[in-house]
């Protein structure tokens, strides 16, 4: 696994899963490994992907069953608040990296357009 | 809890270790960082209880190193240290024979995950098979710290990624992990806190996400400053 180490790993961990949740890889209310087990699958240490589940649960997306591990959550809602603020973020990189090439928004827009086709 | 009390060790003409004073906790994953030469190797042979300090100590659990602790702390050394006519069911043998509480069970299901076959003479084994063979034989014991010293040392990505695998899957609130390299990068996702040695004596102990997250750099970066104005690396 390559992760940028200058940015905390947790939430680049806790990113990957957002993402596999939005595109469907991970269901609404399937079971997620232990964080034993998510350290070992996303090779890091098991503190961090405790930390990973601690994030994923204060943030509604995934909830823990006493004695049965933690799952994703059912409420569609809040998937669709990932999407949205997944998508935010992206667009955010994205403008500030084409700002810096002193390109405007709507000269962006004509590019994507010409992307498209 | 490991705790290292003003540890000093001499060697003629030489201080390898000069007054070390830390405390290494349960649930963790340490990475033990600093150039060639600087005392990691000589602090582990001390902890594992193979070399005694000139002066200080090294206590687990308020316990001073020695036999009892043996049962308590694997090291795995540097030097390859099977005989060549053994082959790597042999080595297991070997180990169940030394250590009461080596898992035969865990030894086989690590062996059988690595791809190495219990027929194979360890002589003919690549550096990446050796490396992977001897980190297997240390974690299929049952203990509560496990100090592994350059186990990434020579070998290719895929043998570093089952190397990791292991060391993650022997991790727990209860024990204590210990990884020596010069691989900064490799531990980076890996180990929790990093304590430093430069030339003999302790330079501080950081959290890594801790780094990442207050400071916004990488525990390479924190080496880099650690040990910037000495050599880094050379010829060993």
């Amino acid at each position: 696994m390559q992760y940028d180490s200058k940015v905390p790993i947790y939430l680049q961990v806790i990113n990957m899963i957002k993402t596999d949740i939005i595109n469907g890889r991970i269901t609404c209310g399937q079971k997620l490994p232990s964080s034993r087990d998510l350290a070992v699958e996303y090779t890091i240490n098991p503190n961090t992907a405790a930390r990973v589940y601690q994030e994923l649960e204060r943030e509604g997306v995934c909830y823990t069953k006493r004695g049965m591990g933690t799952f994703v959550t059912e409420d569609e809602q809040i998937i669709t608040g990932l999407k949205k603020e997944m998508a935010e973020e992206a667009i955010d990189i994205f403008v500030k990296s084409i700002g810096e090439l002193g390109i405007s928004i709507d000269e962006a827009i004509e590019l994507l357009k010409q992307k498209e086709e | 809890m490991l705790e290292s009390i003003e540890v000093t060790k001499k060697f003629v003409g030489k201080v390898a270790v000069d007054g070390i004073n830390m405390q290494l906790e349960p649930g963790h994953i340490y990475a033990l960082l600093g150039p060639n030469g600087s005392g990691k190797t000589t602090w582990m042979k001390m902890a594992a209880g193979l070399i005694k300090p000139t002066f200080g100590e090294i206590r687990y659990n308020g316990e001073p190193i020695g036999i009892e602790t043996r049962n308590d702390i694997a090291y795995m050394s540097t030097e390859p240290y099977f005989y060549d006519w053994m082959t790597v069911g042999d080595v297991g043998n070997y180990y169940q024979d030394f250590f009461k509480d080596f898992s035969m069970e865990r030894y086989d299901y690590m062996i059988g995950q690595m791809t190495l076959e219990k027929k194979l003479k360890v002589k003919s084994l690549s550096s990446g098979m050796m490396a992977k063979l001897k980190v297997a034989a240390t974690m299929a014991r049952d203990v509560s710290v496990y100090m592994l010293d350059e186990p990434l040392n020579g070998i290719d990505l895929l043998a570093r990624d089952s190397v990791m695998n292991m060391i993650l899957q022997a991790a727990g609130e209860n024990k204590i992990l210990l990884i020596s390299s010069h691989l900064v990068e490799e531990l980076e996702a890996v180990v929790d806190k990093a304590i430093f040695i430069k030339e003999a004596h302790f330079a501080g102990i950081v959290d890594v996400e801790e780094l990442r997250t207050v400071d916004g750099i990488s525990l390479a970066d924190k080496y880099r400053q650690v040990f910037a104005g000495i050599e880094v690396g050379g010829v060993q």
